[in-house]
């Protein structure tokens, strides 16, 4: 019982530094921007630890965070191979053939006003429906190894890509694109210089859907079949032998690499799109 | 019309492109049976054999059809639209778990708003985590949802689904009535302090209903994302009801029709939610006078 006391008590100073931190002269100061959430991170975390110690709840129903990070840290060697063959293999090469696709489709469409207008309703209707549901069927065309994972990445973030890049194709003003006429600007230097670079805050918010969704795809198609490696493969069959300490690690290992591949593609943004007013300081 | 053309025209030429898979991807097979039987099979008689395969490995758009009406409509001419053979039963399934989700998402967002909007703190420490939650793969935790529903002692997947479908539905709630509550000018805001109104007047006569644009556009982002929650979470787990589970079971037991079927029943519903969702939009914000 002390243990859910102290949880509880050691919550609430959190809470309570939170609100004294957020009150402070110093709360627009970018380290204390930071320090807040993690500290409610790590209240959460504790509360977490002191329940399942306070309560005896067994760790085949929920493992406690310091058992979790001790599986983490002694199998690293079965993490990182999951990592490798789903990560690398099945989300990353997926997430690149498909945003690629879609970003050359998005262009190759993009002269012909017909198309765009045909195209633009589908993608957003397709953009919004369950497509994880192909895993099975992609499964079974390309066989289990990441091949079928990388597929269904393609189908999933093709549209949401595709509909953000033909999107912000379009955002433009007939006043700036009068001006590269008259400057007898061809339509690919129109293209190169003023649409692309105007469209990058739609094609990055695209991008950054789609980190989450390549991450989704390639787990769920894991679930119809795998070689005997992959987060999803381990997941599913983790829970089936009650080794649910290793699932919880890799649900760490999905969240931080989810959260770093979101990070990496945000950081991009900011770089390629430091003159767009969200990205100002202040 | 002029819009719906070319609508119809892309849709017309993705139809076709199907085709031509359905007829590509079956002919191996179509061959390989003709072979076996023994019998030469003119390049008309390989596309008809390619297009009414029992099994086929992308069956033809008109299979996927009847199949989808044989699973509904006939079943509902016949009076046994619930039975467990039926799409219409499972897509209840489906829609129930999803519509629990999705009221809890939106409640758990429109709170959140609202906490983000008047208090710092919360703001501080929550929307930081919001943002992240929405980076982790929801469907690695699907499984793990199941399990610890099923410890707590709560029966039926109902529960669980609705978790999943709410966790992934709360987040375009959430930063929509962010927006939405902090959409009122400070003109405005002003104005309401000078009629020296609560805070609770502010709230209910002034933020709340500036925010409902804001609200509806994010429903129907929300209402997607809960279908697909809810999809998701039929997937992995061995459900036997729902759309999900129709294409858990159609791939072990290798009926594609009955998949493909479902990937359709799923997309109308998801049509359909979202177009519901669209009139309902429509005509709230007609009577609040604010339809643009």
């Amino acid at each position: 019982m002390t243990a859910v006391v102290a949880a509880v008590a050691f919550w609430l100073a959190a809470w309570g530094l939170n609100v004294a931190l957020a009150r402070s002269r110093w709360r627009k100061a970018r380290a204390v921007r930071i320090a807040v959430p993690v500290i409610f991170g790590l209240a959460v975390l504790a509360l977490w630890q002191g329940l399942v110690r306070g309560l005896e709840v067994s760790p085949v129903i929920l493992p406690a965070p310091t058992d979790i990070a001790r599986t983490f840290v002694t199998s690293t060697d079965v993490l990182w191979q999951d990592f490798v063959q789903t990560v690398l293999k099945g989300a990353l090469s997926g997430y690149l053939i498909g945003c690629g696709v879609a970003f050359v489709t998005a262009i190759a469409i993009d002269r012909s006003a017909f198309l765009t207008a045909g195209l633009l309703p589908i993608g957003n209707f397709v953009a919004a429906l369950p497509i994880v549901g192909i895993a099975p069927i992609l499964v079974s065309w390309f066989g289990f190894d990441w091949q079928s994972k990388a597929a269904v990445v393609v189908v999933m973030v093709f549209f949401p890509v595709l509909v953000n890049v033909v999107q912000g194709l379009k955002e433009t003003e007939a006043m700036q694109r009068d001006l590269m006429r008259t400057y007898a600007a061809s339509y690919w230097q129109t293209m190169v210089k003023l649409r692309l670079p105007a469209a990058m805050p739609f094609v990055f918010n695209g991008l950054k859907i789609a980190t989450t969704l390549a991450l989704i795809g390639a787990i769920v198609a894991e679930y119809f079949g795998s070689p005997i490696r992959g987060m999803g493969f381990r997941i599913s069959t983790g829970v089936g032998r009650l080794a649910i300490d290793l699932v919880w690690a890799e649900i760490a290992v999905a969240a931080l690499v989810g959260t770093a591949f979101y990070g990496i593609v945000a950081m991009i943004e900011k770089l390629v799109t430091f003159w767009h007013p969200s990205q100002r300081v202040g | 019309m002029h819009r719906a053309l070319p609508v119809l025209a892309v849709l017309a030429v993705l139809t076709a492109i199907w085709y031509l898979g359905a007829w590509r991807m079956n002919t191996p097979w179509a061959l390989a049976q003709a072979e076996r039987a023994g019998v030469e099979l003119s390049a008309g008689e390989l596309f008809t054999e390619t297009m009414r395969q029992e099994r086929p490995r992308l069956p033809a758009p008109h299979q996927v059809a009847a199949e989808l009406w044989k699973t509904t409509g006939e079943m509902a001419l016949r009076g046994r639209a619930f039975s467990k053979r039926s799409l219409i039963y499972h897509g209840a399934i489906t829609l129930g778990a999803t519509l629990t989700g999705f009221a809890l998402g939106v409640a758990l967002g429109i709170l959140g708003a609202v906490a983000i909007t008047y208090s710092r703190v919360a703001e501080m420490s929550l929307m930081p985590w919001a943002i992240v939650s929405q980076t982790i793969p929801i469907v690695a935790l699907a499984p793990m949802i199941i399990v610890l529903s099923n410890a707590v002692g709560i029966e039926g997947r109902t529960v669980p689904k609705a978790i999943i479908s709410a966790y992934l539905c709360y987040f375009p709630v959430l930063v929509g009535m962010v927006k939405g509550l902090n959409s009122p000018s400070a003109s405005q805001l002003d104005l309401l302090k000078t009629y020296n109104a609560s805070g609770r007047d502010s709230f209910f006569k002034l933020r709340l209903p500036a925010s409902m644009p804001y609200l509806f556009t994010s429903l129907k982002v929300a209402i997607a994302a809960a279908l697909v929650g809810t999809i998701v979470g039929e997937l992995p787990t061995g459900a036997i009801s729902g759309l999900g589970a129709r294409i858990l079971i159609g791939d072990q037991f290798g009926t594609p029709l009955a998949i493909w079927a479902a990937l359709f029943a799923a997309a109308i519903l998801a049509g359909v939610l979202v177009t519901v969702i669209g009139g309902v939009q429509a005509l709230v914000l007609k009577r609040m006078g604010m339809a643009r």
